[in-house]
């Protein structure tokens, strides 16, 4: 069977046990990137009362010896909340908190992206840089083979599947309507979702969101998904080239402006900034996903709606190039533009990072700048 | 399949039932640790008026033959109300009654260890000690096989299941949610959870808990944990090591502080108590599972995050030493330590006593003392 044991478990048994009431006790479940750079790890702890803001969440720590992390013989390492969301699983007044991971010197972990990303942020405040990304992601049972596929083949080739709707076309539905759901309780900016091209393939946007809440809020999506799969009993995977062959991969298109941008004739700064982007691609496509490019070359082909990890390019409406400039935002001379080589399994926080410091800070060369000095 | 007929049953019919007034009569279930040291029974009467306080709560008894406890020619024990909690199950007015257990002359059975704990504890209450438990546990299909597991085979090697999520990676999750919640519901002093190194090990911890009440809240907890996962139709397993192999086992580790350890330059005290625990070893192992250390010497390996059972260690961050100083504590030079050595079916009573006589008592040598 591909879905879990787990999730044959009576859930009207677990409601009887939800309902009870918890007085003034408030659950908080921690959250955490562990070592590889895409998984996610979480624990509760009891609280006495409902916070109200993140800085009345207490700094925790947690074993990083059993997350790819640190070694057993120094194991602890501090978990700083960084960001906080309704729980959608627990409900209210119980938290979802998003935390950096500090090594046991309390210098960022070697996986921890946000503490650099925040930094770069807090430089170009006054640009108010806006990001909104699409996040796409391939449903697995627990055998590891798409969701719905047949056991022992493939399901019809690609064509009728992206935004379909039916049974022979959509796969696993109910999945993404309960994720949309619970993102919208937990106060997560999730702006869209569409049935994505390769079957049991999917795609949720967040955005339009300005700065570090980009990172967090699609970081905190990614958690809501793997729960809601996990109560479903089937698996979520952002791995960027999950079938090889004549399937689709799986992407993050992140689509990026300024206020320069969005004004009157900001089509310029666009032009401007894909030029910069043009001059970087190296440095880009080794931010772009937790193993330096290399996830990514499963994914960037040339084919499937991809560019060429080899070459950069950049395009109105065209959804073969590294960067897209959509037809409107063409014809208005104003408005966004949509880098299309980020991985599914990429990190949030060095892709929005990564174009600021090429667009905004207008850096150059192979390495990021080290503002510090 | 690996859930228990029972929790087939219909629940919109139990429902009906539940939902029915009860008057005035309350439900009192009364719980106790059987002969074994591990196993909890329980049984439950009627009482027209809802209790207030544990004196409100009459003596009882049971058939100790019945649960390895005595003969069955004077098979009588009685059981004396110690601790009192809202039923999660039954829910208010009803009530969850932990009892000490004595034998037909009214000495403590050999499993109740409550007794010598908190006489223990009161000659120690001006130093206020506090205690945290945290208990971890496997949950197992009605095949006794880790529930989850495939049924001919083993999932891939430990790594990414500690604090994991995701239907590869956390197994049982509604077990360890209704469990927090039920607990927070009848007034234990649960404080966390997370799910272990092992797929389909949780962990939950209790405290900060005061003296006697460590001991007290743990196993209703436990309690708390078997009922839960009986209605799930899974069972809950506290052996030390379920699986044998490259996987982990099944601890009690048992954080431990004084006023005087919490305050400005308590290193020092916890440093003299780690000293003093360092000179004690075989007594704690004795004391730290309910076979004498027969249970624990299958866990305590050195491996998988243990110290060796024939050895005593002590480090700041250190997961593979008997005694691990957080760093924390290290750092504010105040605050607790955290005896790992406890395995996950000890007796908190036990465990908690063991820790005062030694640090506290400054008892020395293989057998306690008597007061």
């Amino acid at each position: 069977m591909a879905t879990s044991t787990s999730s044959k478990l009576s859930k009207a048994v677990k409601q009887h046990y939800m309902d009870l009431p918890q007085g003034d006790k408030v659950q908080a479940m921690y959250i955490w990137i562990d070592g590889s750079g895409e998984g996610l790890r979480c624990k509760t702890r009891t609280l006495d009362s409902e916070p109200k803001t993140i800085e009345e969440l207490p700094e925790w720590n947690f074993d990083g010896s059993s997350t790819y992390q640190s070694e057993g013989s120094n194991s602890d390492m501090f978990l700083i909340p960084a960001a906080m969301f309704r729980d959608p699983f627990r409900r209210d007044p119980n938290k979802l908190v998003l935390c950096e991971v500090l090594k046991y010197n309390r210098k960022p972990a070697e996986t921890n992206l946000r503490n650099t990303c925040k930094q770069i942020m807090s430089m170009v405040d006054n640009n108010h840089p806006w990001f909104g990304m699409e996040q796409e992601y391939t449903l697995l049972g627990t055998d590891g083979h798409p969701f719905g596929w047949p056991s022992n083949g493939f399901p019809g080739p690609q064509g009728p599947y992206y935004c379909g709707v039916g049974a022979d076309k959509a796969y696993g539905r109910d999945v993404v309507e309960a994720h949309y759901r619970a993102c919208l309780y937990a106060g997560v900016d999730i702006c869209g979702t569409n049935a994505e091209v390769m079957p049991a393939q999917w795609e949720f946007q967040v955005g339009p969101t300005e700065g570090i809440n980009m990172g967090d809020h699609l970081w905190i999506a990614r958690f809501i998904l793997h729960r809601v799969c996990e109560d479903f009993g089937v698996v979520v995977s952002f791995d960027p080239k999950p079938i090889t062959g004549n399937w689709n991969g799986a992407g993050c298109h992140t689509n990026f402006s300024t206020k320069e941008m969005r004004e009157d004739g900001g089509l310029k700064i666009i032009e401007e900034s894909i030029d910069r982007l043009a001059k970087r691609h190296q440095y880009h496509i080794r931010a772009y996903d937790p193993k330096g490019g290399l996830d990514n070359a499963r994914r960037l082909t040339g084919r499937h709606e991809t560019s060429s990890i080899d070459e950069f390019s950049a395009g109105v409406a065209n959804r073969g190039a590294s960067i897209r400039i959509p037809r409107a935002v063409g014809q208005d001379k104003k408005g966004y533009f949509e880098d299309r080589r980020p991985s599914a399994n990429c990190d949030p926080y060095i892709v929005t990072e990564a174009l600021v410091r090429t667009c905004l800070l207008k850096e150059e060369g192979e390495e990021p700048r080290d503002y510090r000095k």
